[in-house]
């Protein structure tokens, strides 16, 4: 296996006496689609809180690219080129579709201390935002504002935004939350395109999306990653199994 | 889209009014005109700076008249003192607005919402009651400025048409300064934290010190305000800097509309004038104001401006 892009090693997180976190670890190879699934309350999004610098660990490390980025602020992680997606959106709601891609590659064009020049007529800035718009599918909603665009075109925009950082791995937060077959179908689309350039870490609980898009995929239960395999063998895996069965009676106890 | 939609046509025929003001005043007879609008175009450059960090950042602050009379007292002091030349009074009323609003700044930007609102407040009520202790400087009398900034004969303050027109020109290059500043790259990061703050983060830019600076420039523009109205009433006081001057200020912008251009300078008219106005007709005009006002915050949003830009489709 090459040297891992991101390397996590036993990572801990505690919230009181609740161990959300529990001396996790991972490393993932670049080029792979790493989905990461899990029951809810299973820990993943303390988990992307962690890598991406929201919530700092209580022990462990997380090494980016090489780099020890365990407790570095979040717009330095983004620097360095780690971009992530929102579960729930988070877009910039009164900017139109392309102001809001165009920030995101500002963020990467130098520092923003310029105080004169007039942005929207910047090349510089608007021809990358346009290309990340163009790759998402959304070039011809581009000068809407963000306000007015349907749900899966939020779902794509944070894709586009992503991008547009020019990353070396992305992030993706349940990238499918709340969208219909047909935008799934795309959002899959969409990624799979991704996948030939880029490093993913895939947080999702459509599973039909997980196995057709991830090369490894890891389980966590209670925090810890109970296994992490290719598709075929998770499928297949008793203890996954187990996890998966024991969330159901569960739910249908309550429901 | 026509050039001349009922927005743009208010806001020429509002500049052509200020511009012409003077002559008017002149021809009607009425000097007391002339007084009016330039306390309105005076407070119409600071609810500009105020509407930078309020209305495109999102930041409220309740005690931005801290810089009107930090501005002031800069101007009241050094001519107390017996500096009168303006070229060392005015640019030491905006390097001490902008000293504190980097002071103001750099403490309240760590807070968010009404804590952020609160701690500007507390600074500005402390700087207030700090003039008030200064007995060598009329305590919360405050004291009369015994001659205005002079430049050397470069302009003479004294002359009430040219100083008029001076405060107009520099309310003018503020609205200009402005309008460039937040559609530059710096304006975008600065109405991108308002916006979504944890995403300006996310996509990788360090928030708190594009806010700082953008808080310090419109402390700086806000001190400049304060020089012109110490000499302007010809008195220094605390009361420059009461809370209330505050709360006046948020008014002309929420009043004019929030993160437009004109919004501030719409605003201080519409108010100070009604002021004038219904102060004319009743002892009581507050009464009057205060409905008016709630009615415009509750059914307009984006204020004056914003119903003009509406009535454009209409």
């Amino acid at each position: 296996m090459p040297e891992p892009i991101l390397l996590v090693e036993q990572l801990s997180k505690r919230f009181g006496g609740i161990v959300a976190t529990d001396q996790l670890s991972l490393a993932i190879p670049p080029g792979e689609l790493h989905a990461i699934i899990g029951p809810n309350g299973a820990g993943k999004t303390t988990l992307i809180g962690q890598l991406t610098g929201e919530l700092w660990p209580n022990g462990g490390r997380i090494i980016f690219n090489g780099d020890d980025v365990t407790t570095l602020p979040v717009h330095r992680r983004s620097a360095l080129g780690l971009a992530r997606s929102f579960q729930i959106t988070s877009l910039f709601l009164d900017f139109t579709a392309l102001d809001n891609v165009a920030l995101a590659v500002q963020a990467h064009a130098g520092h923003s201390f310029r105080f004169w020049k007039p942005v929207r007529a910047e090349r510089a800035l608007r021809d990358p935002a346009m290309a990340a718009i163009e790759r998402v599918g959304l070039a011809d909603r581009a000068n809407i504002l963000v306000s007015r665009l349907s749900h899966g075109e939020h779902r794509q925009l944070e894709i586009a935004m992503a991008l547009a950082t020019r990353p070396r791995m992305l992030l993706l937060d349940e990238p499918m939350a709340g969208m219909g077959p047909e935008e799934s179908a795309r959002m899959v689309e969409t990624l799979r395109e991704l996948k030939k350039e880029l490093t993913i870490l895939l947080i999702e609980h459509d599973m039909e999306a997980v196995f057709a898009l991830a090369d490894r995929i890891s389980v966590l239960v209670y925090g810890r990653v109970i296994a992490c395999d290719t598709p075929e063998n998770i499928r297949q895996n008793a203890e996954v199994r187990r996890a998966y069965l024991g969330e159901q009676q569960v739910a249908t106890r309550h429901g | 889209m026509t050039v001349l939609s009922l927005r743009n046509l208010v806001v020429v025929v509002l500049l052509a009014g200020l511009l012409l003001l003077p002559i008017y005043a002149q021809v009607a007879g009425s000097p007391f005109l002339l007084t009016l609008f330039t306390r309105i175009v005076i407070l119409a450059i600071a609810a500009t700076s105020l509407n930078l960090i309020m209305g495109y950042g999102g930041m409220v602050s309740f005690g931005h008249a801290v810089y009107l009379g930090i501005g002031s007292y800069a101007v009241g002091i050094c001519a107390f003192e017996g500096v009168e030349s303006g070229f060392v009074q005015w640019p030491l009323a905006i390097a001490a607005s902008a000293l504190f609003a980097l002071v103001i700044g750099a403490l309240s930007l760590r807070t968010r919402g009404v804590y952020f609102i609160m701690i500007t407040l507390a600074f500005a009520q402390m700087a207030y009651y700090v003039a008030i202790g200064l007995d060598r400087y009329g305590g919360d009398d405050g004291m009369i400025l015994e001659a205005r900034s002079r430049f050397a004969g470069l302009i003479n303050l004294n002359d009430k048409t040219a100083f008029y027109y001076l405060c107009l020109a520099l309310l003018f290059a503020t609205i200009f300064l402005v309008w460039r500043l937040v559609n530059s790259r710096f304006g975008m990061v600065i109405q991108g934290a308002r916006s979504n703050e944890r995403r300006m983060r996310a996509i990788g830019f360090p928030v708190y010190r594009y806010r700082l600076v953008c808080f310090v420039i419109a402390g700086t523009i806000c001190g400049l305000a304060g020089a012109l109205l110490a000499n302007f009433t010809d008195f220094v006081s605390p009361a420059a800097m009461h809370w209330t001057r505050s709360g006046d200020l948020i008014i002309m912008v929420v009043l004019g509309g929030m993160a437009s251009p004109f919004g501030p300078l719409i605003g201080a008219v519409a108010l100070l004038a009604l002021e004038e106005a219904l102060s004319g007709i009743t002892e009581y005009w507050q009464i009057i104001l205060g409905p008016m006002l709630l009615l415009i915050v509750l059914f307009a949003r984006g204020g004056i401006d914003g119903i003009l830009a509406r009535l454009r489709h209409a």
